[in-house]
């Protein structure tokens, strides 16, 4: 691994609640370089809460704490929320999990694109609409003049998933964040929008971030691996051995799957230890 | 049990009209488990949607049980065939209870005795009495899914038609609603009829399937068939390859 994008230690995110505070991550530790670091877990994991409290997305009265979160040695936690809307977008962007609510309903594709790429870059908005255009071209839309003249209701939900994608790459950010970027789509659209966010990490030389809840599609797509359960990671492993992942946890979660090359009666059903969620996190820092 | 022939749904008119199904035909047999997958968009829900009379438009012929089925369903019908939907947060009445939501099922369809059967139900589907009372968004998605079944089995149908069950649910849960939907199909000799995009999920639950693409089914075979890689029809393979 060259060189690390970002270095988050010891991450808490607080909510409190008329029972008392709620931890939905406690105590997460993780670097992450110019690779694919898959986050999975089921609802409930933290594996979201994660990705949102990097860009400091947790809304009062959520709160989040941190020993450092830092980004080319500058510690994410001391910005203020004025450098933090710098931070967002430029150097680390998110995608989000359904298209269909992260794009603005009554404004074309392309006044959208248009306006995130102004915003970032001083440029005229001819200027603007060709580079619109490429960046369509880019995550392999056809026709992409027709696109941008359409509204997102008119818009599948692989294409809307890769317009997503396209802007949060026009300000060339450093680190990505996918959080279940394809859950919304078919099978043979999940593989397309995950081949272009492949193209574009390995050209552009960027750290990836993919939250997801599905073990195979993560073991196939990541280099690296951070099992969460109850906000904690239990378990990091390479993507190519996960299938030999040691914590009972992951192996529950590997078994519980039907396979369709190996036929079985019964599914095997998860058995909770409260162990696992009192157990210490894992560090995946390098 | 269930017998679908040329059947063609649509919506819409004239020049707005849209062919969601073409042409499907296809028979199940008493006590046996079908799968339908496909795309979204392909138009296997459509077909569940068809036979249970949400989607008004269509053509061909439809035999549940023998009896021809007319554009009008009855009271008889829904006694046969249940439904269970895709998503348990949608498919729940958020200000009725589990108690309100199963009792009512009970009085429509006419039964006397609603305060053992709701026992019984809840039993069946492995929530237990401290369930009763509840409201859904005091369950989780494993379980208000069960709570879906219990109502679905509530009028003691012969043929549940199963819409992506388990596909808003984490893997784990997944594999206990799987495992209760296996349990009842043994115990009361049910049929099912289930439709999901994940190829998995079919073979696991399934004995026969047919796959579907641009509303057109474009093959029948068994999953033994599906597991020999035995597919003939090009887009099967593709599916099953994206699905390995």
């Amino acid at each position: 691994m060259m060189g690390t994008l970002l270095d988050v230690e010891n991450l808490w995110v607080k909510f409190p609640s008329r029972n008392g505070v709620f931890d939905a991550v406690r105590g997460v530790s993780f670097t992450l370089g110019r690779e694919r670091l898959g986050i999975v877990g089921e609802s409930g994991s933290g594996k979201s809460m994660t990705g949102r409290a990097i860009l400091r997305l947790i809304r009062p009265p959520g709160i989040v704490e941190a020993d450092q979160i830092s980004l080319d040695g500058v510690d994410l936690m001391k910005l203020s929320e004025k450098d933090m809307r710098a931070v967002r977008g430029q150097k680390i962007s998110m995608v989000m999990q359904d298209p269909k609510f992260s794009l603005n309903p009554v404004m074309t594709i392309g006044d959208q694109i248009i306006e995130a790429y102004r915003l970032h870059n001083s440029a005229s908005k001819a200027q603007a609409y060709q580079k619109s255009l490429e960046m369509l071209e880019a995550v392999s839309i056809r026709d992409p003049e027709r696109v941008m003249r359409a509204y997102p209701h008119e818009m599948s939900g692989g294409m809307g998933q890769r317009i997503m994608i396209a802007m949060m790459l026009i300000p060339n950010p450093e680190i990505l964040i996918a959080d279940e970027p394809t859950s919304a789509l078919d099978v043979s659209v999940q593989r397309q929008v995950l081949d272009i966010m492949d193209k574009l990490v390995k050209e552009r030389g960027m750290g990836l971030i993919f939250i997801s809840h599905d073990l195979n599609l993560v073991a196939d797509f990541c280099d690296r691996v951070l099992i969460m359960y109850a906000g904690r990671i239990v378990e990091v492993c390479d993507a190519d051995k996960l299938h030999d992942a040691q914590h009972p946890y992951t192996r529950g979660l590997l078994n519980s799957l039907p396979r369709l090359d190996m036929p079985r009666e019964r599914l095997e059903v998860l058995q909770r230890d409260p162990e696992w969620s009192v157990a210490p996190s894992v560090s995946a820092r390098s | 049990m269930l017998e679908i022939d040329n059947l063609n749904v649509w919506f819409g008119k004239h020049r707005d009209r849209v062919d969601a199904v073409k042409g499907a035909s296809f028979v199940i047999g008493q006590g046996e488990s079908f799968g339908l997958v496909g795309e979204s968009g392909s138009g296997k829900s459509t077909i569940l949607r068809a036979i249970t009379g949400l989607a008004p438009l269509w053509s061909g012929r439809m035999i549940v049980e023998g009896q021809l089925l007319d554009h009008q369903r009855r009271k008889t019908f829904f006694k046969t065939v249940q439904m269970v939907f895709q998503d348990p947060y949608a498919s729940l009445h958020p200000r009725h209870s589990v108690d309100q939501v199963l009792g009512e099922t009970l009085h429509l369809h006419g039964f006397s005795d609603i305060d053992a059967r709701v026992v019984k139900l809840l039993d069946d589907v492995g929530l237990g009495q401290k369930f009763r009372f509840r409201y859904p968004h005091q369950l989780s998605g494993g379980q208000r899914q069960r709570v879906a079944i219990a109502r679905a089995l509530a009028p003691e149908p012969h043929l549940l038609l199963l819409d992506e069950p388990t596909s808003a649910l984490d893997v784990s849960v997944q594999a206990e609603i799987l495992n209760l939907l296996a349990d009842l199909r043994a115990s009361r000799g049910l049929t099912y009829l289930m439709v999901s995009h994940d190829l998995s999920v079919v073979g696991h639950m399934c004995d026969r399937l047919a796959v579907m693409k641009d509303g057109e089914i474009v093959e029948v075979l068994t999953v033994d068939a599906l597991r020999a890689t035995k597919a003939s029809h090009p887009y099967s393979q593709h599916l099953l390859e994206a699905s390995l």
